[in-house]
């Protein structure tokens, strides 16, 4: 062990200097490149489209990364937090209450409707507060547990809210008759995002979307990196390492954990508002629990507390859904003489590639130093390389 | 120190004898609050239990078949420690086979009674196998090469073939549900106890699960391989020293559960005349809160769980509405695993306590 901890300690001093020049101007970069990226395009193409969804994807998968990579609770229940923060956005941003009459901070044309029409910016932190609340509320139950049972119980935690989202179109539990959520038929239209200065968001103009999606991307990715470098941070991945030498080292395990499902949940929440924006529509159905294997995958995918590793994993998997599937795949069935639909099947794929990722690259394609440490019980040689490639 | 422990001494004996009274007796009373309130208002309303004594026939046949499953969590559970997502789904493609199996021997309800029963049984024992063998295969190919890894690597790669299994379903009988011939009519009632209908499918899920578990038990209590099975689970290296063969021992151990996801499988096709590719993500979940709720690792609990669950299942189909019952199971499930991770029966395990 200690010769692992020398060696890790030796690979940290030794390439640093190169290696935060060389990560600093591939993300410039990479940053430029994504800003710059719609000029390419015609302002509605669905490639725009479809790397706004990335995009809000890799939010998601960052704040689950909180919750499974850096402090090692496994989730299966995220959906819930996407739930929460699309129907946020669907009851302070729609007709929905129509018996109400608020409007802050939203343009002239929905001051007449009726309903709650509170800016999308406002939304975002209301949403925010409410999936935080949500998330301590479910770590409560996990705190005494370990391992598999927090997984249970999450899943459980993300179906009661995938079922209330279903079912309560009259009354919660069958009590009352208030119509919470519209069920299936969902709260729809939802007010388009409105950032002041800027026109006005149309369906037809897909760049400011994307330009949204990707301002919170960034914002998103920064507190990910400042938070994986901070006393919290070093907490959390201190508790996913071992909990009882986390304890006995002082670290208040209680709320170091219900910060991470908290942290997680918020960022879920803040990517379920736009969602609920950008789809125009929130409905009982996009709330299914293979929602939250999809999350899963992109982050065991890219690499557990991975932060470069996750947002390749979600840009990547969020591309496999929406183009390599439908588009380029769906033929091959009837080309090699099988009949079925292949977009049907596209959980199916998604569940080969979790099996196949645990049993022969447990690491994730760009995987955290530590855990590949901890993985494959060695530090390879090109450590060091491998840390310049990736930023 | 002494001085100073000994007023605070008292005080903490009370709170831990308090959060003692609430784990051991909780769960008891949180499971009776819906029988009893519900068999308060039949009182108020008709006078008699007749309705409530249904819901809970009804929800122990039902209950035969989650006990089944659960069977299949709580014995992988007891020997690997591992919670096999995909037997859900396992169990969906055993009511899949027993499906095929029926239209491939043609069975109708105009055959005999004799044909139909030795048909029946062979369907039985073609779907167990199948199950047992899918079973072991998913061990050898998803678990068994993660048996050094952290523990959660074989969960997630048993969530990935739970997906894997239901989209073979899909592959297999299509998106929609499937209504499978009602071959013993089984909601034909036999007989009638105290205003209770007592339906040939109940006594189809009463002669099929008993003796099964009660096989099962007996196997793994006497058997040869039955001792290797709870010496495995008991310490894996001190098994292997005394000349077990580890690995066997596991695969046995998915294939008795994958025997019993087969039957249930069979029994679950036949009493609810309805298989879909997504029952086994719902039974899955069921029967993993019975197993849970009997204490997991213990086969009595599981059994004991399942019958359980089965009550509330149908006592919340009944009464609040079939499209909450998943919700209400979980509910459970959660406030189990809060304040009695043990289950009613288990000991406490090293991840729950």
């Amino acid at each position: 062990m200690s010769a692992l901890a020398n060696r890790l300690q030796q690979g940290k001093r030794v390439p640093v200097l190169g290696k935060v020049d060389g990560s600093k101007l591939l993300a410039i970069a990479l940053i430029v490149f994504a800003l710059v990226l719609p000029f390419f395009y015609d302002s509605g193409s669905g490639f725009i489209e479809d790397c706004t969804v990335a995009l809000v994807y890799v939010v998601m998968a960052l704040g689950l990364n909180i919750v499974v990579g850096f402090a090692g609770l496994l989730d299966l229940g995220y959906v819930a937090f996407y739930a929460i923060g699309a129907y946020t956005m669907g009851w302070f941003a729609s007709s929905f209450f129509s018996t109400r009459d608020i409007h802050i901070g939203v343009a002239e044309q929905l001051q007449s409707q009726p309903g709650i029409h509170i800016n999308w910016l406002i939304v975002v932190f209301i949403a925010a507060i409410f999936t935080a609340s949500a998330g301590a509320l479910l770590g409560f139950p996990t705190l005494r547990l370990r391992g598999d049972y927090i997984a249970i119980v999450t899943l459980a935690f993300g179906e009661i809210i995938g079922r209330i989202a279903v079912n309560s179109d009259e009354g919660v539990f069958g009590i009352g008759t208030f119509n919470l959520t519209n069920g299936r038929a969902g709260i729809t239209p939802v007010d388009k995002i409105d950032i002041p200065v800027v026109d006005r968001f149309t369906t037809l103009d897909l760049r400011p979307w994307y330009w949204t999606a990707l301002g919170m991307a960034l914002v998103v990715v920064f507190i990910n990196v400042r938070l994986r470098d901070s006393r919290i941070g070093r907490a959390w991945i201190a508790v996913r390492e071992d909990e009882v030498a986390a304890v006995s080292m002082g670290i208040p395990t209680v709320r170091v954990k219900l910060l991470a499902y908290a942290m997680g949940a918020a960022m879920g929440g803040a990517a379920g508002t736009f969602f609920g924006s950008f789809y125009n529509t929130v409905n009982a159905d996009q709330f299914e629990f293979s929602f939250s294997i999809f999350v899963l995958a992109m982050i065991i995918l890219g690499g557990l507390g991975s932060i470069w590793g996750v947002i390749a994993g979600a840009i990547s998997l969020s591309f496999i859904n929406t183009r390599l599937i439908p588009d380029v795949l769906n033929s091959v069935p009837s080309k090699i003489g099988l009949d079925f639909d292949l977009t049907e099947l596209g959980f199916g794929i998604f569940g080969f590639l979790l099996v196949i990722m645990m049993v022969l690259r447990p690491q994730g394609l760009i995987p955290e130093r530590r855990r590949k440490a901890e993985l494959t019980g060695e530090v390879h040689a090109d450590d060091g390389l491998l840390e310049v490639q990736a930023p | 120190m002494e001085s100073a422990s000994i007023p605070a001494r008292p005080s903490r004996r009370r709170s831990q004898v308090v959060g003692e009274f609430i784990s051991k007796y909780g769960l008891i009373a949180l499971l009776l609050v819906l029988p009893v309130a519900y068999g308060i208002q039949d009182l108020q309303d008709t006078g008699n239990l007749a309705r409530l004594a249904t819901n809970v026939k009804d929800g122990l046949s039902n209950g035969a078949i989650w006990a089944m499953i659960a069977l299949g969590y709580t014995l992988v559970y007891g020997i690997i420690e591992l919670i096999n997502f995909a037997h859900g789904d396992l169990f969906m493609l055993g009511s899949f086979m027993a499906y095929s199996l029926i239209g491939t021997l043609g069975l109708t309800v105009g055959g005999g009674t004799a044909g139909l029963a030795l048909g029946l049984i062979l369907i039985l024992v073609l779907a167990m196998i199948g199950c047992g063998l899918l079973n072991a295969m998913i061990e050898r190919v998803a678990y068994r090469p993660l048996r050094a890894a952290p523990k959660l690597a074989p969960l997630i790669t048993a969530i990935g073939f739970s997906f894997i299994l239901q989209n073979t379903g899909l592959l297999w009988l299509g998106g929609s549900h499937q209504g499978v011939p009602d071959l013993i009519g089984s909601q034909d009632v036999l007989f009638t106890i105290l205003g209770v209908p007592v339906t040939h499918g109940d006594l189809l899920a009463l002669f099929v699960t008993a003796p099964l578990v009660v096989l099962l038990v007996n196997f793994i209590n006497r058997s040869r391989i039955g001792r290797a099975m709870r010496a495995t689970a008991q310490d894996p290296q001190a098994a292997r020293l005394m000349g077990i063969n580890v690995d066997t021992t596991i695969s046995f151990t998915f294939v008795l559960g994958g025997l019993m996801a087969g039957a249930a499988g069979l029994v679950y096709a036949l009493y609810q005349t309805d298989v879909w590719f997504y029952s086994g993500f719902t039974a899955g979940l069921i029967s993993f809160t019975a197993a849970v709720m009997g204490g997991i690792g213990n086969l009595k609990g599981a059994v004991l769980g399942g019958l359980i669950i089965g009550i509330i299942q149908q006592i919340s189909d009944n009464r609040i509405g079939t499209e909450w019952t998943p919700a209400i199971v979980f509910a459970y499930l959660v406030l189990i695993l809060v304040f009695r991770p043990q289950g009613l029966l288990g000991e406490e395990t090293r991840e729950a306590g």
